[in-house]
């Protein structure tokens, strides 16, 4: 038996331990936003957080993931609607085919929450596990500038209304 | 017009002087009861199999191609929303099953109209043999970037203009007043002199009843409201929140899951499987012999990945297993020579006398150059979920074709088409990849022999070593320039020609021409890559005519500019791309700056690219676009294309290789098939031209110039003419950036 804390939720699970924690985020809890790539970390579409730091899942054994927190595309929304990366996607219409941006998002919000302002050497470094066939890099470093702004404005006005 | 059959419905009410309409009003009891299960209500009307009109005035566009990251599905409904004049706020869309009565006939019609021209390549089908006419009316295929073409211009912007005007009419007769009097405007029927104004659902009914005109007056741009407006795309909200379903994301009760493994070799066939290995893995349920491949089916993909790869399996040899990439290029070399030698070249286009004006030249310059076979590699791998259910082969799969699966699923189940149900999702990247359907094939053979659903999943390495490959290919050119540098000759043989037939073209005013090609078959399976056979050509003409400028000392800017003068729209787009660029501003120290141009799927690109050399490695650092598609009808759709086809094109140019050893695949994956990454892209800058020439395509023209631009500008920087792809295999770490010495 292995407990897993997978979005604030816990679930028990009869599995192979060595079993990668991708297979059993998409096949044992049905969270399908979480995507295979290439089975060998090379490709990024398979990123989640492991108690906020971004790590490949396709490598990751289930056995490494227990009594931590695992979070998924499924889980960084806020109480007020999507995540300011997220949304910061929209406005930017990053997403082409689209199977990549769960991980690049994931990426993404693990480097701005380690970097409210990243540069583009930073941004370079943070992404470039992550590939995408369509190209959307330009657009990601966009959303990624943008959703840190919106990010810096949130924190202010709560500044300012707990001020 | 008869009485609507179900065999009738796709052809009845479709040409009318030549001219394509899909007047067919299809309401809740018609016999088309495919089409029937689209309507949700009674209430419902569907004008035709293009749009569908709600009680709350709802439109949804029901659209005949497949969503690849291309924005297809919101480009298409634009298009029939703006002649409509529908509230876009209210409009919707709805992939079109994969029936026949959905088939994107807007293509084989246009083409039997004489309205576009059919792109070549769909004339062979996934398996060769030729498609008629009346064979293509059957297709629903994406690629050759025709949808907005063909579908758009002469399916959706005339179903929506048609649909407007009978509701026009309707109202009119509604309200007794003249049709004339009345306007649309945000999915409102106004009628000023009598103020009154109402939904179109209002007139919904009526309307259905109403012939559609074979011939609705068209907007011209001036009276666009939304083509040619940067709307939001509707696939990418359900994109950044995990919630878009994938091909690979189907599931089921019950459902079980495949790993494949098939002959590396390609061609040859399993000879024995020994699953004892694998007898006291857990989850095991199947191993299928699939005669050149053989799946294991288990509890889960991870559990039937492992068994597969302890699996003893041994396939048969067939002389293939011998063959090196070297021999490939050296077959390619001896069959162009045979075919000079044996006076069996084929001509692809020919105008004056080239080989005598070569003969007489002063200056002839001389080039070869190679490209490698590339893979799609789309973020997705390969996957497809079937289930044989009481007569039925289901399938829930990724595809540009679904009739085509569907079809060839059909026949090698031996089911009849009607018996194949294919449920299209988001494609994971496509590239033309996922116009062949062997994983699909694949998954149905597997379930038809278990009695559940099966996910089949290939991994990265069948997918790499499984493509269909855009070929291999080595072109050679000789010219002569008269004493002022100018071409007065070109001539250019290659190897392995595909489609378009016009992708070695030149857009140069040179008198003499002949480019012809030599056949030269292979082993490897190939495919559709993004943009065909411009992806090598564009690299081939677009270099060369850079060593003819630099022959002739001149800037290769402006030697293109002048071989343009009698193509005015090439050379526009060449001019902004160069301005856009700063042309002729300095560069730092150990950076270059390289343009090319070329024409593809009705479309101009050119592209200028700033590289900057590091420690031998060459990194893009900004990349300028100019295009002329006639009329951008999504602009940043038209833009997010180009960056798209932009990184396509350079990944390909600097790394992409997939080389034969022992007759099959040598890279398996991304770490020795690898991709350009976010540190090494480019700043990406597109500008439009709506020329309001005919519309041409978007989701390939972005790629073919890119490479040529790419080692332009390596050129410029270096002095080092890179004549073979990927640029990866060449050592730039010793050049000496002072000299520029040609290499």
């Amino acid at each position: 038996m292995i407990t897993l804390n997978i979005n604030g939720e816990t679930h028990d699970l009869e599995l192979d331990p060595a079993t990668p924690l991708l297979w059993v985020i998409r096949e044992q809890i049905g969270l399908i936003g979480t995507k295979f790539g290439c089975g060998i970390a090379q490709c990024g579409v398979c990123t989640v957080h492991l108690d906020g730091t971004p790590i490949r899942s396709c490598v990751t054994p289930v056995r490494a993931a227990e009594g931590r927190k695992i979070t998924t595309i499924e889980g960084i929304r806020s109480e007020g609607g999507l995540h300011p990366v997220q949304q910061a996607w929209i406005d930017e219409q990053v997403p082409q085919c689209g199977y990549c941006q769960s991980g690049q998002v994931m990426s993404a919000v693990a480097l701005l929450e380690a970097n409210p302002a990243p540069t583009d050497a930073d941004i370079d470094a943070a992404m470039s596990g992550n590939i995408c066939r369509c190209g959307t890099y330009p657009r990601i470093r966009k959303g990624i500038k943008r959703a840190a702004l919106a990010m810096k404005d949130a924190a202010k006005g709560e500044e300012t209304a707990n001020g | 017009m008869g009485k609507w059959t179900r065999r009738a419905f796709v052809s009845a009410g479709v040409i009318a002087g030549g001219a394509v309409v899909f007047g067919i009003a299809i309401r809740p009891g018609n016999r088309a009861d495919k089409v029937r299960g689209m309507i949700a209500t009674d209430d419902e009307s569907v004008f035709n199999v293009w749009v569908k009109l709600s009680p709350d005035n709802t439109v949804t566009a029901i659209i005949p191609h497949a969503e690849m990251g291309q924005g297809v599905h919101t480009t298409l409904a634009m298009m029939l929303a703006d002649e409509m004049d529908a509230d876009w706020d209210k409009v919707k869309m709805l992939e079109a099953p994969a029936n026949k009565e959905y088939a994107n006939y807007a293509l084989a019609k246009g083409f039997a109209a004489g309205d576009v021209d059919f792109p070549a390549f769909l004339v062979d089908t996934v398996d060769g043999f030729f498609l008629t006419v009346m064979k293509a009316m059957n297709m629903q295929i994406t690629g050759g970037s025709m949808s907005v073409p063909t579908t758009g211009q002469i399916g959706m912007r005339v179903a929506g203009a048609a649909t407007r005007a009978v509701l026009l009419e309707a109202a009119a007769d509604t309200w007794n007043v003249p049709a004339s009097e009345l306007r649309a405007s945000k999915g409102q029927i106004i009628h000023e002199r009598s103020s009154r104004s109402a939904p179109f659902a209002d007139f919904a009914v009526k309307a259905a009843e109403l012939p559609l005109p074979a011939k609705p007056r068209l907007k011209t741009p001036d009276e666009y409201t939304i083509m040619g407006t940067d709307v939001q795309r509707f696939d990418v909200p359900a994109k950044v929140d995990g919630s878009a379903a994938f091909g690979i994301d189907a599931s089921l009760p019950g459902m079980k899951y495949a790993s494949v493994m098939a002959s590396p070799v390609f061609g040859t066939a399993v000879r024995s499987v020994d699953d004892s290995s694998i007898q006291d893995m857990p989850g095991i349920r199947r191993v299928v012999n699939l005669g050149d491949a053989v799946a294991v089916v288990a509890d889960g993909y991870w559990q039937a990945r492992k068994a597969l790869d302890r699996l003893e399996i041994e396939f048969e040899r067939n002389g293939s297993e011998a063959i090196e990439q070297s021999d490939i290029f050296s077959q390619f070399a001896t069959d162009m020579d045979a075919a000079t030698a044996a006076g069996n070249e084929i001509s692809d286009f020919a105008q004056g006398d080239a080989m005598s004006a070569l003969a007489s030249a002063g200056q002839v310059v001389e080039a070869e150059y190679r490209v490698p076979y590339l893979s799609h590699a789309p973020m997705e791998p390969m996957n497809c979920t079937a289930w044989m259910h009481d007569g039925i082969c289901e399938l829930w799969t990724g595809t540009q074709n679904p009739l085509g699966f569907a079809a060839e699923v059909a026949d090698a189940l031996e089911l009849d088409i009607e018996d194949v149900v294919l449920h299209n999702a988001y494609l994971g990247g496509g590239f033309g990849r996922r116009a062949f359907p062997d994983y699909t094939i694949q998954a149905a053979k597997i379930a038809a022999e278990v009695p559940y659903p099966v996910k089949l999943i290939w991994s990265r390495e069948e997918d790499m070593r499984h493509d269909h490959y855009r070929q291999a290919s080595i072109s050679r050119f000789r010219a002569a320039l008269d004493s002022d540098g100018n071409p007065t000759a070109w001539v250019n043989q290659y190897v392995e020609k595909h489609d378009p037939k016009e992708a070695p073209y030149i857009p140069y005013a040179i008198d003499n021409q002949y480019i012809h090609y030599a056949e030269s078959k292979t082993h490897v399976p190939w495919g559709f890559w993004r943009s065909v056979d411009h992806s090598l050509h564009a690299f081939f003409t677009e270099s060369f005519i850079d060593e003819l400028a630099f022959a002739a000392g001149k800037d290769p800017y402006q030697y293109r500019h002048d071989l343009l003068e009698d193509a005015p729209r090439f050379r526009d787009v060449l001019d902004l791309a160069a301005e856009k660029a700063n042309w002729d501003s300095p560069l730092p120290d150990n950076w270059g700056r390289g343009i090319a141009i070329h024409k593809s799927f009705g479309t101009i690109v050119a592209q200028v690219v700033e590289v900057e050399i590091v420690d031998g490695k060459v990194i893009p650092r900004r990349a300028i676009c100019a295009v002329d598609a006639g009329f951008a009808m999504h602009p940043d759709g038209m833009r997010a294309q180009m960056e798209s086809g932009i990184v396509y094109g350079l990944t390909a140019a600097l790394y992409s290789d997939i080389s034969i050893r022992r007759g099959a695949v040598a890279q398996g994956n991304f770490d020795d098939y690898p991709m350009l990454r976010m540190n090494e892209s480019p700043d990406i800058e597109t500008y439009i031209i709506n020329s309001g020439e005919k519309v041409g395509g978007a989701g390939e023209p972005g790629t073919p110039a890119i490479a040529p631009a790419l080692v332009n500008a390596i050129f410029d920087a270096t002095g080092k003419r890179i004549r073979e792809l990927p640029v990866r295999l060449h050592d730039l770490s010793d050049i000496n950036l002072e000299s520029k010495d040609v290499a």
